[in-house]
């Protein structure tokens, strides 16, 4: 089960830049190992990081097997009103995480 | 940051032995100091510190009702944030009725079987990796103090004998590598003091949080050596013995090593 962490500046004004950051932990199977039976473990990671403002798609990330396991994204953002900041992983089964922080913009 | 970089010159100049004499015996250093300053940024982030992700699961566990006595760890222990302050970093501890010394993880387990007739976790498992993780991140910038005077001191002498013993097919001890060489090289790592002040310690090339005893088994193994069962007596006893050593330096939990 993919758990998630997303933090926002609760408060920021007009036109700042804030830093999103965001942690899912996840194993980030790469597809190129193998178990101790030499059977391939199949791929399993996040191959997909999309970002949110209001709605609005502000960030998206395409994710390779090289990606370490429970991936860290930091990233700026300015700040223009207030809302929601909500980041959605995509993992290769299809299944979404999502988290929401809220922002005043004043 | 200078001085590491002064004695990183003085290995390329004057080979190993210089890089050890530089480090007086007792100069106590934690893992931390060795580490890259990409790891140590990761370390001081606590949000961009995975083993975050265990001290969280941590809190979800204590407040989880389990087992026939219908208790969660809160029942008895309330706050943990006020309640287990000060109390990892005396573990291990000596215990009479056991007649020998006993773990935070076997605290544990012992409150899941004895109060909340649970079954006990294993010990490498997520739960287990989890509260101790919590527990122990509650003594976080408390000094290792830990009582080895008494009947404690048995257990600590066997520790230190272990600690001091060649094992293996390569035949080295403990203290060949981290007391004989902490800050040497051995193929691509830097050697540490080998301190146990950080775990259970997120390790990247483990892609988790590991127990102090999931470490002591791979250096075992790294000498080839047959390592012993997790929660062994002799693992134990090291513990002590370890975390005596490290007197003086400060709790990291969870620490991030590579
Ligand atoms: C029914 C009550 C009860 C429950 C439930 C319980 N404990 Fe305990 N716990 C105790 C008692 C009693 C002690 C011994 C206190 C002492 O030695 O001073 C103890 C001691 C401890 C200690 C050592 C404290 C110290 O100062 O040395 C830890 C750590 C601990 N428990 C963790 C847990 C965790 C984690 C859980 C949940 C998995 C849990 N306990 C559930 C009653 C409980
Ligand atoms: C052949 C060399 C070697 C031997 C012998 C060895 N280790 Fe290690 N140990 C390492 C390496 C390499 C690491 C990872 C880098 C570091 O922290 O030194 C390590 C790491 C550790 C760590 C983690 C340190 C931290 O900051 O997270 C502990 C604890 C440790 N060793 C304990 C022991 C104990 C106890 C023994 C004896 C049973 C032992 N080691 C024997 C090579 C060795």
């Amino acid at each position: 089960m993919a758990k998630a962490r997303l933090k926002v500046p609760k408060k920021a004004k007009k036109g700042d830049i804030i830093t999103v950051k965001s942690l899912i932990s996840h194993p980030m199977e790469t597809g190129q190992r193998k178990d101790k039976k030499g059977n391939k473990i199949p791929r399993k990671i996040i191959n997909n990081v999309v970002c949110n403002y209001n709605g609005k798609k502000v960030l998206e990330s395409n994710w390779a097997p090289a990606i370490s396991a429970n991936p860290y994204l930091a990233f700026n953002l300015r700040a223009s009103e207030s809302g929601t900041v909500e980041v959605i992983w995509t993992d290769d089964d299809g299944s979404k995480t999502t988290q929401s922080a809220k922002i005043t913009v004043s | 940051m200078k001085k590491a970089r002064l004695i990183g010159a003085a290995i390329v100049g004057f080979g190993m032995t210089l890089t050890a004499a530089a480090y007086a015996e007792d100069e106590v250093r934690s893992g931390y100091y060795w580490a890259t300053e990409e790891t140590k940024a990761m370390q001081d982030d606590d949000f961009a510190n995975p083993g975050f992700i265990w001290v969280e699961s941590g809190s979800e566990h204590w407040t989880k009702v389990e087992g026939d006595a219908g208790k969660a760890c809160q029942s008895c222990h309330e706050n943990a944030e006020k309640s287990m302050v000060g109390v990892a970093n005396k573990y291990p501890k000596y215990r009479e009725d056991m007649g020998k010394l006993q773990n935070v993880e076997q605290r544990i387990n012992e409150c899941r079987t004895k109060f909340m007739k649970a079954k006990a976790f294993k010990w490498e498992s997520e739960p287990m990796l989890a509260l101790t993780t919590y527990v122990r991140h509650q003594s976080k910038g408390l000094p290792v103090e830990v009582d080895i005077d008494g009947p404690a001191r048995k257990f600590y002498e066997a520790g230190k004998a272990f600690y001091n013993e060649r094992r293996g097919q390569l035949d080295m001890a403990c203290k060949h590598c981290h007391q004989d060489n902490a800050g040497g090289i051995l193929r691509a790592n830097v050697l540490t003091q080998g301190q146990s002040n950080g775990f259970p310690t997120y390790r990247l090339k483990w892609n988790k949080i590991g127990s102090l005893h999931r470490r002591f088994r791979g250096c075992n193994k790294q000498v080839r050596s047959k390592p012993f069962a997790y929660g062994a007596d002799e693992y134990v006893n090291l513990e002590l013995f370890l975390n005596h050593r490290g007197t003086g330096l400060k709790i990291e939990t969870p620490a991030v090593r590579n």
